[in-house]
């Protein structure tokens, strides 16, 4: 793995650092970014402040990826942000905020990874989704719509790549303790965790367990598929 | 940077994208080449293949990062992905405005 390349957004803490720590410490040249500066230090590692939504912000990284390392073999779409709150009480500005980062970062990072890694004809795209989705969760309205969007741009953007060598998968995680859960009252996560298949909150490794299915070499006839995790259907 | 030069990048980014082709694929280096219509020899993902190269090129050669296929091209009721002439002129259109 010591000439492939990975970016994931949203690196900076929790499941990203999580992810950035793992695939450097298996080799991979990992690049890395989110809202603020990161402390995570490595030969491997570097690191750019943008916000994922930003354009411009998005593409002069790109343009100084494909000068510096001239490929992208993987892409892992981890920032996102979620909002618990009442439907008929959910601030305009947090819908917009939400929508801006999950869906249009998702988008817009799937794009330009797309338009590197089509020139060696090969690439792996893992987007993140939620259980959140399937649950129909009251209260995560627009959380889960942003990432049933997310869901919807995996299996066309499957298709749209395929002819490309690059494949699209999404990785719904159950509750994970991160900052994403900060301020969610635990009977609420309780509540959650006894609607899965196996009940117990999910970890760091689950995650990267399923995105190193989706990396293989072998994987590449898996493409426009959504893994739960937790027995979640 | 004038006319020509676009052209000339244009053109550059067209042999490049030759070289990921067969040799019966691959497309004339001439402003007057279609990339649109029956007489082009590019699909539809030939053509989203050659804007990317394009767009990537006028960034290497004027340092500016340009949307070829933006919603005002795809509005117009000549399509300037019509041929390599009307490329390189909508695009020199779009650097100039920048």
């Amino acid at each position: 793995m010591s000439d492939s390349v990975m970016l994931i957004t949203g690196a900076r803490k929790g499941i990203g650092r999580a992810l950035a720590e793992t695939y450097t410490e298996r080799g991979w040249r990992v690049i890395g970014c989110s809202r603020q500066e990161s402390e995570y230090l490595h030969g491997n590692y570097r690191h750019f402040v943008l916000d994922v939504s930003d354009q411009e912000a998005v593409k002069a990284m790109m343009i100084s990826i494909r000068k510096a390392e001239g490929r992208l073999d993987a892409l892992i779409n981890n920032a996102g942000v979620a909002s618990m709150n009442a439907a008929l009480l959910t601030p305009l500005d947090s819908v917009r905020r939400i929508i801006e980062t999950n869906v249009l970062g998702t988008f817009l990072f799937c794009q330009e990874a797309a338009r590197l890694m089509q020139k060696n004809k090969f690439g792996r795209i893992v987007n993140f989704t939620t259980v959140a989705v399937p649950f129909n969760l009251e209260g995560e309205s627009i959380y889960a719509a942003s990432k049933a969007a997310v869901e919807s741009l995996t299996r066309i953007l499957a298709r749209e790549l395929a002819d490309h060598g690059i494949t699209v998968n999404a990785i719904g995680p159950t509750p994970i303790e991160t900052d994403l859960l900060r301020g969610v009252p635990a009977e609420k996560i309780q509540k959650l965790l006894s609607r899965q298949s196996i009940r117990r909150m999910g970890e760091p490794r689950d995650v990267i367990n399923a995105i190193d299915f989706f990396l293989r070499a072998e994987s590449d006839f898996i493409t426009g598929q959504v893994i739960y995790l937790g027995g979640v259907s | 940077m004038n006319q020509p030069d676009v052209l000339a990048a244009v053109l550059e980014a067209v042999a490049e994208y030759n070289e990921q082709l067969d040799e019966e694929q691959r497309l004339d280096l001439t402003p007057e080449t279609r990339l649109l219509g029956k007489s082009s020899k590019l699909d539809s993902f030939g053509l989203v293949n050659l804007i990317i190269v394009v767009e990537e090129k006028l960034y290497d050669k004027f340092d500016k990062a340009l949307t070829l296929a933006d919603e005002r091209a795809m509005s117009q009721d000549h399509s300037p992905f019509r041929s390599v002439q009307s490329l390189s002129d909508y695009a020199y259109a779009l650097l100039s405005e920048n």
